[in-house]
């Protein structure tokens, strides 16, 4: 088996993760990343729209130009930081000390490191309705993989289940695609996304129906139609039915951390609602109950890529700080005033609720 | 138990579906591990990231215990399928 060693092993090469390397690397850390898609950046790579939340973390930039600009940050420490695309970790082995990662489908590889970042972001949620095995009911970021990665068009008129910020901003570049979206349905009685993003879908005369669920994909071998159904105050059904006339139907019903890596290693995890999950608890820098362990982004619950940048670059400052490297800890308090600022208001009183419940005074040295 | 959820896929790997993970938690296989052992539910390919939290909002909902109480699934390596061929011939 072939072995590859290096300080900081980072998992996942999104958001998170390429700020925590760019970080660990500046620092002098040796970092691997490990990325299990074709190309590193993650989810930012198909975000066609603006970012808002603060300068500091590009706002008013579009998602798939930041990707850019932290690869670029990436490309400037040289030797310090190797990407490693099409790899998957697959496990870790406390006893051994051994990270395995699958390169492509034919090369499986050992990887030695004295510390990680798990950032390893997150997966969609599916919800259970008859038929939601057909063809045409996709995630709506696999939609939007399809749509702004590999510029295929995914149907002719769709129906979006939830209208949080992935369903309303999907919804918007289904129509830039081409595609007509017959209704957004929203199982809670408001809008869950920014008021912008529905406004923008409903100028372009596009249904939000709110307290409606989906019960049924119709058709045999694809997806042929739909039948929605309006929920009461109790989510329970009231009994109004809508046939929807449609060829895909995008689930954008929300994500959970990915943290397997984390369970293999032992950190201490917590289900946290407001983190959509599991999540892995931690101090301020971002470590995990296993000392050699930190976490950031989506895998450490379920937030915004702005957040996650930060994140990413807490663990990767923290980590390579513990190795001894000459990181500028001041950045610590900088870094945390950015992400308060992020969280404040009304908009993060649940983000904020969720980290209360997993973040930990400093653990034990 | 209607017969809709007969026709509703929980586990798409192992085509396990929403009736059949009710059944069993009705005969007291309320906890994610026993369930993956019996009907195999979240030991595909995608190792239960589908349907790990569909089935413990099932057991939350059905033995009523707060889904923080319910227990997820013992999670090993590998996170997805590796060939056999590889781990023999020592990942060379």
């Amino acid at each position: 088996m072939r072995e590859f060693t290096t300080d900081i092993l980072v998992i996942g090469g999104g958001a998170a993760g390429l700020s925590a390397a760019a970080e660990a690397a500046s620092a002098g850390a040796g970092v691997i990343i490990a990325e299990s898609d074709l190309h590193l950046g993650g989810q930012l790579v198909k975000q066609t729209h603006k970012f808002f939340g603060s300068r500091d973390e590009y706002a008013g930039t579009r998602g798939y130009k930041i990707a850019g600009i932290l690869m670029a940050e990436l490309d400037e420490k040289g030797k310090n930081a190797l990407s490693m695309t099409s790899t998957t970790v697959t496990g870790y082995y406390p006893e051994d000390g051994m990270f395995t990662a699958m390169r492509g489908e034919e090369s499986y590889i050992g990887i030695r490191a004295q510390r990680c970042v798990v950032a390893s972001g997150a997966q969609e949620r599916i919800i259970p309705f008859v038929n939601n095995d057909i063809p045409g009911v996709y995630g709506a970021g696999a939609v939007q993989t399809l749509m702004n990665l590999y510029g295929v068009r995914p149907g002719n008129r769709a129906l979006m289940i939830g209208a949080g910020n992935i369903g309303l901003i999907v919804s918007y570049q289904l129509m830039q695609a081409g595609v007509e979206v017959a209704a957004v349905a929203e199982a809670m009685p408001k809008v869950g996304g920014y008021w912008v993003h529905a406004a923008k879908i409903r100028r372009l005369g596009v249904p939000i129906l709110l307290r409606h669920s989906i019960k049924e994909a119709l058709g045999e071998r694809a997806v042929e139609g739909a039948v929605i159904a309006e929920l009461d105050d109790k989510f329970a059904p009231t009994g109004a039915e809508k046939r929807i006339e449609c060829d895909i139907i995008c689930l954008a019903v929300g994500l959970s951390p990915t943290t397997e890596i984390l369970s293999h290693a032992g950190c201490r995890m917590s289900y946290v609602p407001q983190l959509c999950g599991f999540a892995p608890l931690r101090d301020r820098t971002m470590r995990t109950s296993n000392p050699s362990f930190w976490c950031a982004g989506d895998a450490s619950g379920i937030e915004e890529a702005s957040a996650a940048m930060i994140e990413g670059r807490i663990a990767g400052l923290c980590a390579a700080r513990s190795l001894g490297f000459d990181a500028d800890m001041e950045k610590l308090d900088e870094y945390w005033s950015r992400l308060d600022h992020l969280r404040a208001g009304e908009a993060g009183e649940k983000i904020r609720a969720g980290i209360a419940k997993v973040l930990r005074g400093r653990w034990e040295d | 138990m209607s017969d809709s959820d007969r026709d509703i896929v929980v586990c798409r790997c192992e085509e396990i579906t929403l009736g059949e993970i009710r059944e069993w938690i009705d005969r007291g296989y309320d906890t994610v591990n026993e369930l993956k052992r019996m009907l195999r539910a979240g030991m595909g390919p995608c190792q239960g990231r589908g349907c790990q939290d569909i089935i413990m909002r099932e057991i939350s909902g059905r033995r009523g215990v707060p889904l923080d109480q319910t227990e997820p699934g013992t999670v090993r390596p590998p996170v997805k399928p590796i060939k056999t061929s590889l781990l023999a011939s020592g990942g060379e």
